[in-house]
């Protein structure tokens, strides 16, 4: 936000500004809904509600930018109260005109609920001056953290932050702990007595401090034990780092054990997540060629997998053959699709690139539901009855077997682009993003190139898709929306484009918090958008960050690129 | 430059060719099927190829939104399709207030232009805190980035609207002038809707084309997508003017949502999605970057797909084709980027190929 620029006098136009934008937002968020569905859970018991959570920040945020606006330090402080309370007073506006006329024909969540959640439920006139003297007072807050030095600002973001986690994650650390006898005390006294969700008070306070604390010792002492760290000799060095690798591998095979069933469901369908993401991080983060049909791969994968296995006796193809003979079909066929997508679209620039693979995509998924190959693969009843596989005498059916069939894909798919990334292929590929006419000139065949790209995003997708159809045991046509290719794109993007760390990053926050946070499905897609909008403004390069990729969109004398280009 | 390299013939140019013959054969061998055997009347041609003419109308109406965008910014206004949804949105909630109170039954044609003027509005004030909000701050940026903000700001819009206005289908009212159909001889008749769609959106364009041939702000506008650093030169405000071109095609966008609306009804939170696919197909069709190509693309790809699936189709003893009118759309978008990439009229702008 460097083009806020620094004025001496205190601004009144600006601070009323940001207090009114600040304020449309807060109404946004209660008028989409969010507040009162939101409020259905706790992030501290009985204290603090998510959907308070939400309209607090968003207060919060305005008074740092109102500080931000200011000069001094106490114009800072009274500019950031002020525009708390104008965010105040716009809610309250809002909230009087829906306890006084009836809108909700037009604007469905404008309720009474809402009045009364908005009014701490103390009624008209009273409720709404605790809103704005709600709105100064965190909006103050803002202006004074807004004004703390920097590191003690980083320790108390991040405190708030992980309480926040910690009250939304209860009821699955609450589950996973009580496998635990020891851990079961420190559990209730933290959680409360699991009637309630959410982290008790003491609980949050304690999470808070240990965290801001630790932060603050950690960020002062981080350069000396890195520093540390750096003059080991080189073997011990390394056999730490062999000795971290073997503690993950560990902690990833007991896992399941640990995490139960739900849980282990979460962990696979972010597992599929993250196998998408690193094919498609390949094709869209190494390559730079922007894939909206990703999905299609996806689809057959799925799907060949379902034709071959399929013991239904509906379709015309009645095989029943093993799931690990199908698989390297499945894959075989997405690579095979990978390339004809990947052939008509060579000469193509960046944003038609975009545009034809997303009608690629919804062509496979109106086939699939189209009565025209109904006989072949469903139409859109889709297959039924994939039988589960077997490995050696188990049977890959519940969550905790299918686990490791994901892990074990992710763990390849992880080795190939980790591995394929500083190749001969993977300097290529970078070469190709940054400027394809200067790559040709260096001697790249574009053709092979980026038909490798397509190709091994393809693979990846298929295996992804292969596992999905045992993992369900049926096939719906609707399972390849194009939402899963944008979802797939937005975890690259925030995790880092061309970030192979990044994809994971994403996938936690992406494909599994939204996993564990069924209830908010219905905001997820708008959450999703909000994040692509605001990721491209403050942080492009995303929140793991590629080297060569972060040094490029923060470069000082950044011109205009030219990509894409003529072929 | 382009045209002059000499180029190799290699194996990806003949796989492409053959593709391109295939599909033509297929196209050939199924209209001569279909044709021969008479299953359809000729006043089962007539209306379809009028209904292709009318929503392809409204497709041109949209694409002009992409075209004019993409000629100054270079970039593929993903939201645009959204912008097209507010206005039928918003137009609804006019329409159907003034349905209930009685307005539209006496004054039906002030009742509509209102809906109209409501919808303009509407799209017009969304696209413009777009570009300022998500879009303007990232001029310069690499090109992926702004993309990546439009397709975030249409999924975005796209709940916002669901989260504020719910998830049941809403039908616009019916509009007693515009129901019914007009003879024209025999057995031919045309929905008098499909009449009102098709001269709103001609006087529409027509209108576009003046604006933007005749006066100061069109003139700057052609100026500002030849060379931006140029017109600067010239005195012209350039942010100024990429407002006003955002705010050009989506009052067009919110018109022709209205429109869309009075053909189809129904009026829901994702009926952006496939017309403005379909607009952008058009767009590039046409030619992107080229407003006269936009009108061409959009008119032909309603004609295409309205009269595609059933003549191509059908004879090939494909069943359902109409599920297939998306494919075939899509198929053709592919086919045009690949054989003549300029689209039909040729781009503007292809020698600044970005």
């Amino acid at each position: 936000m460097s083009s806020i620029q620094q004025q001496n006098t205190f601004d009144w136009k600006k601070t009323l500004q940001i207090g009114l934008i600040g304020g449309a937002v807060g109404v946004l968020i209660a008028m989409v809904g969010m507040v009162e569905e939101f409020n259905k859970r706790d992030i501290i018991a009985g204290t603090l509600t998510m959907g308070w959570t939400i309209l607090s920040l968003t207060m919060l945020v305005t008074g740092l930018f109102a500080a931000r606006a200011a000069a001094s330090n106490a114009s800072s402080v009274v500019g950031s109260i002020v525009a708390g309370t104008i965010f105040g007073a716009v809610m309250s506006i809002l909230v009087w005109i829906v306890d006084k006329y009836n809108i909700r024909d037009i604007l469905v969540n404008a309720s009474p609920t809402l009045v009364k959640h908005l009014t701490f439920e103390k009624g008209i006139p009273n409720g709404l001056f605790m809103l704005i003297g709600l709105g100064a007072a965190v909006g103050g807050l803002g202006g004074v953290i807004q004004i703390l030095p920097e590191n003690i600002r980083r320790a108390i973001s991040l405190g708030l932050g992980i309480a926040a986690l910690l009250g939304l994650l209860q009821e699955i650390i609450q589950v996973s702990l009580a496998n635990f006898e020891g851990a079961s005390k420190a559990v209730e006294w933290m959680f409360g007595k699991g009637t309630e969700k959410g982290l008790s008070l003491a609980g949050a306070i304690l999470v808070f401090v240990v965290v801001a604390a630790g932060n603050y010792l950690w960020t002062g002492n981080a350069s000396k034990i890195s520093a540390g760290f750096e003059k080991l000799p080189q073997s011990s060095r390394k056999s730490f780092r062999w000795l971290g690798y073997g503690l993950l591998f560990l902690a990833l095979i007991y896992l399941p054990v640990v995490l139960g069933l739900y849980l282990t469901e979460v962990v696979n369908v972010t597992g599929l997540f993250i196998l998408m993401g690193l094919g498609l991080n390949i094709v869209v983060g190494f390559a730079g060629l922007l894939d909206l049909g990703y999905v299609a791969f996806y689809a057959v994968g799925a799907y060949t997998v379902g034709v071959l296995t399929n013991l239904s006796g509906e379709l015309t193809l009645n095989l029943g053959w093993n799931f690990w003979l199908a698989l390297p079909i499945g894959v075989a066929l997405a690579v095979l699709a990978g390339v004809a997508l990947g052939v008509p679209v060579l000469n193509m620039r960046g944003d038609y690139l975009a545009i034809v693979t997303l009608g690629f995509g919804e062509i496979i998924r109106i086939l699939a539901l189209s009565d025209f190959l109904k006989p072949h693969i469903g139409g859109s009843q889709g297959i039924v009855n994939i039988p589960p596989p077997g490995f050696l005498d188990v049977i890959i059916k519940t969550p905790q077997t299918l686990y490791y069939l994901i892990v074990a894909g992710c763990l390849l798919a992880l080795f190939i682009s980790s591995r394929l990334r500083d190749s001969r292929l993977g300097r290529s590929w970078k070469a190709l993003r940054e400027d394809e006419d200067v790559a040709q000139a260096m001697g790249i065949n574009l053709v092979a190139t980026k038909l490798l790209a397509f190709a091994t995003g393809a693979a990846f997708s298929g295996l992804s898709g292969s596992i999905l159809a045992i993992k369900l045991g049926t096939i719906y046509p609707h399972s390849f929306a194009l939402l899963i290719s944008i979802n797939v794109l937005a975890l690259i993007i925030v995790g880092g484009m061309g970030s192979i760390p990044g994809v994971f990053v994403g996938a936690l926050l992406l494909a599994g918090m939204p996993e564990l946070l069924r209830e908010f499905a219905e905001y997820r897609l708008l959450i999703y958008g909000a994040l692509l909008v605001v990721m491209m403004q403050v942080r492009p390069e995303g929140f793991w960050p590629e080297a060569t990729h972060k040094r490029e969109l923060h470069a000082e004398n950044a011109e205009p690129q030219a990509e894409g280009g003529a072929a | 430059m382009q045209s002059y390299r000499i180029k190799k013939i290699n194996f990806t140019d003949v796989f492409m060719w053959v593709v391109g013959a295939a599909l033509l054969l297929l196209i050939v061998v199924g209209s001569f099927l279909t044709l021969q055997e008479e299953k359809y009347t000729a006043v089962q041609w007539f209306d379809l190829a009028v209904f292709g003419l009318a929503q392809g109308s409204v497709y041109a109406l949209i694409a002009l939104g992409y075209t004019l965008v993409y000629g100054i910014l270079r970039m593929i206004n993903f939201a645009h399709s959204e912008i097209f949804m507010s206005g039928a949105f918003i137009g609804y909630f006019a329409a159907s207030s003034m349905q209930k109170s009685g307005f539209m039954q006496e004054n039906p044609l002030l009742g509509i232009l209102i809906t109209f003027f409501v919808a303009m509005t509407t799209s017009t004030v969304l696209a413009v805190l777009l570009e300022r909000i998500a879009y303007r701050p990232l001029r310069g940026a690499p090109r992926l980035v702004p993309l990546i903000t439009a397709i975030g700001a249409s999924f975005f819009l796209q709940y916002v609207f669901r989260g504020l206005f719910g998830t049941h289908n809403r039908a616009y009212p019916e509009i007693e002038i515009i129901k019914g159909t007009v003879p024209i001889s025999g057995d031919f008749q045309i929905q008098k809707i499909q009449i009102v769609v098709i001269l709103a959106a001609a006087l529409m364009m027509a209108l576009l084309v003046l604006f933007v041939q005749y006066t100061k702000t069109g003139k700057a506008m052609r100026a500002v997508s030849e060379d931006k650093a140029v017109a600067a030169l010239m005195g012209i405000d350039v942010d100024k003017i990429i407002v006003n071109t955002f705010a050009l095609g989506a009052a067009l966008a919110g018109a022709a949502g209205v429109l869309y609306c009075f053909m189809f009804r129904i009026v829901t939170f994702y009926m952006g999605f496939i017309p403005g696919i379909k607009a952008f197909t058009a767009a590039v069709l046409g030619g992107i970057g080229n407003p006269a190509g936009a009108m061409l693309g959009g008119l032909f790809l309603g004609i295409f797909e309205s009269l595609g699936p059933t003549l191509f189709l059908d004879g090939l003893g494909i069943p359902a084709p109409y599920q297939l009118k998306d494919v075939i759309a899509f198929t053709m978008l592919v086919m045009v980027l690949i054989f003549r990439p300029t689209g039909i009229l040729g781009e503007r702008l292809s020698k600044t190929k970005a």
